[in-house]
């Protein structure tokens, strides 16, 4: 049985913001199948009573001095910007028409 | 006269501070080698031929004015793409990033300029270091000098290639699962992913921000070695950046130059010599125990069981952090942007532009991620693959209880083929089996070619507890004294 199915795939692809093609669906859908089928192993372990590791360095509350150093200038920071104006980057719209009016 | 392109790293330091020779005369020659060779490998992503100039330049200038010059003083270096670069391309092996600029250093091209190191350019790498083979790079494979039909390992091949190819003598990877050691191996070059925490991440473009560690690159030990204390250290700018100085990795590397391990206890993972690795592999790899056992190291076996769930552990982690850690692109703040034509909403306009910007094997890792983060899957993938994550660091705890560090082949396989894993992402994934439980436990792990299997490089991978780097070093170091270096046929 598959684990996942063209319609996950699609869903899936939607929640991470990728326009993907018709095409590409039916190729991802038959490889992301395969990868979590592989990756499903982890599922044989026993490990109940085991706790997780999410991080390898056990560090904790890490603190510095609160010392002024220079940061980066408006023109720095959107040196890399596709569009700006006024010192802030600019986006396309983000309301409907009808709720903006 | 000395073809300055086939010193070592130590060699050319010397050179330039005994006035032997110049940093730009060092610098250039390596220059006109990328010039003679890149269009056959497609080592570097971008030369930046004015700035390593203007640093040698810098360099020869002190070293008139009677200043003191570091180590690697006047040494060209190969960074790979994935680290932040002020004013010079930095893309990550993705069009998302295409002609981005960016406007800091990141701390370890920070130390590396500080070093007095002439930076030679940027290296090719798959797209935001998913890959073990930089065929996913958007601007096309790196070829590795053994033999150009074939890959440079991943994903950091173009700095293993620019080194294998003699157009760098010192390079920057970065490893998450493997992506400086395994293109090491591939490459007959030595490769070292440090302790995580032991260099820093700040500017590094993140993927799976618990394992990705920058390390060094080079063809001999020494010379990672040389470079690692360059760039290795506490930083207060990463707040995951260990607060102790180096391990005496140079001092290590020089012990172990001496050829006697005389009192160390090595462990062969046996998890790691079964099936899965060619024959070839497996024989050179057995040909470099019995030498270590001859430099008076102990051999013996050690079982870590849980090591056959890293790989699948690996892939659920690592591409569920990365499913966050990419939303950053998404057209507003630096990159591509496309579809904008001034009535698309903002979240159409960012589902093209990561639609465009992003490759397969990129869009794979994301929808993965997104799916083991999905409620009602977590606990199953994620929530269970952090838990085989912590079997596997007592694994390595219980292994360095009985040994001082633990062997293996670095890679299942040799350069394979440029094309034969493309079609089944899962057969990539492979590459990185015995590199990957390093990155999850967070020790350090080094590389050292070891022999070749049908006239290609073979790679032997020592790990060590974690902040033990020097470790790995002595032992890396003591085989290489016995075993050589590896010299690719002409280019």
């Amino acid at each position: 049985m598959a684990a996942i199915s063209r319609e996950e795939v699609a869903h899936l692809a939607r929640l991470s913001r990728l326009a993907v093609t018709e095409e590409e669906l039916d190729t991802f859908a038959g490889q992301l199948d395969v990868i979590l089928q592989s990756v499903a192993q982890v599922g044989e372990v026993a490990a109940a009573d085991i706790p997780p590791t999410s991080h390898s360095v056990p560090l904790t509350n890490v603190l510095r001095d609160d010392v002024v150093v220079p940061g980066l200038t408006p023109e720095e920071a959107l040196s890399g910007a596709p569009d700006a104006e006024e010192q802030r980057f600019r986006v396309p719209r983000i309301l409907d028409e009808d709720v903006a009016s | 006269m000395t073809d300055l392109t086939r010193l070592t790293a130590a060699e050319v330091a010397d050179l330039v501070a005994s006035g032997g020779t110049s940093a730009v005369e060092v610098t250039q020659a390596h220059l006109d080698r990328i010039a003679a060779v890149d269009d056959r490998v497609n080592a570097f992503l971008h030369v930046d031929t004015e700035g390593a100039l203007a640093a040698a330049r810098a360099v020869d200038e002190r070293r008139a004015a009677g200043e003191e010059l570091g180590p690697l003083a006047g040494v060209p270096v190969a960074v790979k793409d994935v680290l932040t670069t002020k004013g010079v391309p930095t893309t990550v092996g993705s069009k998302i990033l295409e002609g981005w600029r960016p406007p800091y250093d990141s701390t370890l091209v920070q130390r590396l300029r500080a070093a007095g190191t002439v930076m030679l350019g940027k290296t090719n790498m798959d797209e935001f270091a998913m890959g073990s083979s930089t065929e996913y790079s958007a601007y096309g494979p790196t070829h590795n000098p053994w033999d150009l039909s074939r890959i440079p390992g991943g994903s950091g091949g173009g700095s293993a290639a620019a080194l294998a190819a003699y157009e760098a003598p010192l390079a920057i990877g970065s490893d998450t699962g493997g992506s400086i050691r395994q293109p090491g191996a591939v490459t007959g070059t030595v490769g070292a992913k440090p302790t995580y925490g032991g260099t820093s991440r700040y500017g590094l473009v993140a993927f799976s921000s618990s394992l990705d560690t920058p390390g060094p690159c080079a063809r001999t030990v020494l010379d990672a070695a040389l470079l690692h204390q360059v760039i290795g250290g506490h930083d207060p700018r990463d707040s995951t950046s260990i607060p102790q100085p180096v391990p005496d990795v140079v001092g290590a590397a020089k012990l172990g130059a001496t050829g006697d391990l005389t009192g160390v206890k090595l462990g062969v993972v046996t998890e790691f010599t079964g099936e899965g690795a060619e024959p070839g592999v497996m024989a050179a790899f057995r040909e470099s125990v019995e030498a270590l056992a001859k430099l008076g190291a102990e051999i013996v076996e050690v079982s870590c069981p849980h090591f056959k769930y890293a790989l699948p552990a690996y892939y659920l982690i690592a591409p569920s952090e990365c499913s966050s850690n990419l939303a950053r692109f998404d057209g507003v703040r630096f990159g591509l942007r496309t579809g904008d034509d001034g009535n698309r909403s903002l979240e159409e306009v960012m589902s093209l532009t990561r639609e465009a910007g992003f490759g397969p094997e990129v869009k794979r890792r994301i929808m993965i991620g997104t799916y083991a983060l999905s409620s009602g899957y977590y606990d199953a993938y994620y929530g269970q693959a952090q838990k085989v994550r912590t079997l596997i660091t007592r694994d390595f705890t219980s292994a360095f209880e009985q040994v001082d560090a633990l062997i293996s082949p670095t890679t299942p396989f040799v350069a394979f083929p440029i094309g034969a894993r493309t079609s089944d992402p899962y057969q990539m994934y492979l590459a990185d089996l015995f590199t990957i439980p390093t990155n999850l436990y967070g020790g350090p792990a080094i590389s050292v070619p070891c022999g070749l299997s049908d006239g290609l490089p073979v790679g032997l991978q020592i790990m060590a507890p974690t902040m033990a780097d020097d470790r790995m070093y002595r032992v890396a170091a003591a085989l290489e004294s016995t075993v050589g270096t590896f010299t690719p046929p002409a280019l």
